[in-house]
């Protein structure tokens, strides 16, 4: 693990970032509460997403698969009485034994079949839930208890659950950045063949940074399922959620550690925006939204340099090569 | 040279094919420690695809593969670089986005066994070694071709090879780069390091390699010391084509049989 200033700093302002965020929950109302668990939910999916999809470059269209499974599986858990910390941590491992189910077949494709493959999963698994009654509550939808307290004391506490796993996300993301795993996903956005011939195990790698996305993505959904106390197939199963993370992801800078968090903190706040002024046109805007971050913005915000910015405007079409950190700390 | 008793990699009757054409066709090889040897041959000869059976990039039809006395066959390709086989690729494969420094220290981090510090210590002295130090911190896809063709030398040899297989690692050098070039082969195969060496120009294989093996068609139609294979008239002209011969004669000194 190569550690220098510049990725210490990072880490030192993320920890002050969520102690912050954390203390804000003190004097923060319900409202801004609710607002603040949404964010931290987003941040923790687009950091998951953000390994198989920034690091290793996969275009995985299955974050909401994972978070499904997750809120599923802690549901029909705590629902089946099983407390409901102990719940998050079944679903975490729910989410592990999916992510292997789903990858090894997954991960041999690459590319466009690689995003379909993915992308068929929430269709599925959807349709799984709509129908699989018993075990679901089918179309109509499953209850979980209600957690205890005030409105307040509920919203604070599930802001904190949620900050608190959006903290783990952010540092699993900082020691994949910083380690020979992170590397070697990076090696393998590249170029497998020759990741390969440099002595990584490319398969065992790929199944790696999946289980790790999908194991996060499952613990934000039982998280979420407890909070809302209801899950449903088509709120668990969101398409258009499966599309907007990796937005956001690309909007900060994939395959960085700071990049899901700006990414998905200006989504919502552009989303916010869209949503009170533009009523009539929203869905167009949005759209609108995501062409302009795949066009423009391939390397993300944290991607970009100034002269970046100012070359846009003559002739678009430039993704700097990235380099990284340890490159210049090691000057 | 002396030789040691067991050879470090073994070809038994290798065969690649490919839609029923003999790639490779009942390849038989031994390597000894340290040697370097020559590998050469027309354009379509199966010598590109030979490394890529060695390596484990493409399976083998029929034969076995015998590095350091077990065999590899059927191994995965980052097994085959963890035991100690390195190749460069004739048509280059750097990581792009990568700097320099950081495409060579993937080879000391996976084959090399190294944590990321000391592979990083150990990536900037095989920079060194191959004169590209200058360069480490510049993205990988802003290096000139030659540049590049070192890269793959030097990411290779970051992995702390037994076996090396450099394929084609001197095209597009100039002429006082490849005398550096071929130095720096030497010492490379000084320290111990067994090495195949692919090549057009045959100034380097008679600078470099004491034992050649010609393949044509697929199938091992010569081998022997250099400059005997070299002067082999049939392979002169049969495996190597007229104009070849004649362009050989004139830029290696080494005297041409003339068949009758
Ligand atoms: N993946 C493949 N599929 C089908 N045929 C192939 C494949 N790879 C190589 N071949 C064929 O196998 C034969 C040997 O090719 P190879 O690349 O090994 O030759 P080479 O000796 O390296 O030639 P060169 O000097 O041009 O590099 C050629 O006829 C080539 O067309
Ligand atoms: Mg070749």
């Amino acid at each position: 693990m190569i550690i220098d200033r510049a990725f210490a700093l990072k880490i030192a302002f993320g920890v002050l970032l969520f102690a912050c965020g954390a203390m804000l929950s003190a004097v923060l109302d319900n409202y801004y509460l609710q607002v603040g668990t949404t964010l931290a939910m987003l941040c923790s999916l687009c950091w998951a997403w953000n390994i198989v999809g920034g690091y290793m470059g996969y275009p995985a269209l299955c974050m909401i698969s994972f978070f499904g499974i997750g809120a599923y599986a802690g549901g029909i858990a705590q629902a089946a009485g099983v407390p409901e910390t102990l719940a998050w941590f079944v679903a975490a491992g729910v989410g592990l034994l999916f992510a292997l189910l789903l990858g090894v077949p997954l991960l041999r494709l690459k590319g466009h079949y690689f995003a379909v493959g993915t992308i068929a999963s929430v269709e599925v698994l959807r349709e799984v839930a709509n129908n699989w009654d018993q075990l679901t509550g089918g179309a109509i939808g499953l209850n979980l208890p209600i957690h205890a307290g005030s409105p307040d004391e509920v919203g604070r506490y599930f802001y904190l659950a949620m900050l608190g796993l959006a903290f783990i996300a952010f540092l699993v993301t900082a020691i994949v950045d910083r380690t020979q795993f992170g590397f070697g996903l990076r090696c393998i956005r590249q170029n497998e063949q020759a990741a390969s011939m440099v002595g990584i195990n490319v398969f065992k790698y790929k199944v790696g940074a999946f289980v790790l996305t999908g194991v996060l993505g499952a613990a934000t959904g039982a998280i979420y399922a407890s909070m809302v106390a209801f899950i449903e197939p088509k709120d668990a199963f969101n398409i258009i959620m499966t599309i907007e993370i990796p937005v956001m992801v690309m909007l900060g800078g994939m395959g960085t550690i700071f990049g899901p968090l700006i990414g998905g903190v200006s989504y919502v706040i552009l989303k916010e925006f869209v949503w009170a002024y533009f009523i009539n046109w929203h869905s167009g805007l949005l759209g609108l939204i995501v062409v302009t971050v795949i066009y423009f913005l391939p390397v993300g915000v944290l991607g970009l340099t100034w002269r970046d910015i100012f070359r846009k405007f003559g002739a678009s079409k430039s993704t700097r090569p990235v380099t990284s950190d340890i490159a210049r700390s090691a000057s | 040279m002396t030789k040691a008793t067991t050879p470090v990699l073994e070809l038994k009757s290798v065969s690649r094919l490919f839609e029923g054409i003999h790639a490779v066709d009942n390849v038989s090889l031994k390597l000894y420690a340290g040697e370097i040897v020559g590998l050469i041959g027309p354009n379509g000869a199966g010598k590109t695809t030979l490394v890529n059976l060695i390596s484990g990039f493409l399976s083998v039809s029929s034969g076995d593969v015998i590095f350091d006395g077990e065999s590899i066959t059927r191994k995965k390709p980052h097994v085959i670089a963890q035991n100690g086989i390195a190749r460069t690729f004739q048509i280059v494969q750097p990581f792009a986005r990568m700097t320099v420094l950081e495409n060579v220290m993937a080879g000391a981090i996976y084959a090399g066994h190294r944590g990321m510090v000391q592979a990083r210590d150990k990536a900037i002295e095989c920079l060194e070694f191959t004169k590209l130090a200058h360069l480490k911190d510049m993205p990988a896809s802003e290096l000139a071709l030659a540049n590049r063709k070192r890269l793959e030398l030097a990411k290779s040899l970051a992995m702390n090879p037994r076996l090396l297989m450099l394929d084609e690692v001197n095209a597009g050098l100039n002429s006082s780069e490849i005398d550096e070039a071929i130095q720096m082969i030497r010492s490379i195969a000084a320290t111990g390091i067994t090495i195949v060496v692919i090549e057009h120009l045959m100034r380097v294989v008679t600078a470099l390699a004491e034992r050649t093996v010609v393949l044509h068609h697929g199938a091992v139609a010569s081998e022997g010391p250099t400059e005997e294979v070299m002067r082999d008239p049939k392979v002169i002209e049969a495996y190597l084509g007229n104009k070849f011969a004649q362009r050989f004669a004139e830029t290696s000194g080494v005297p041409v049989a003339r068949p009758a």
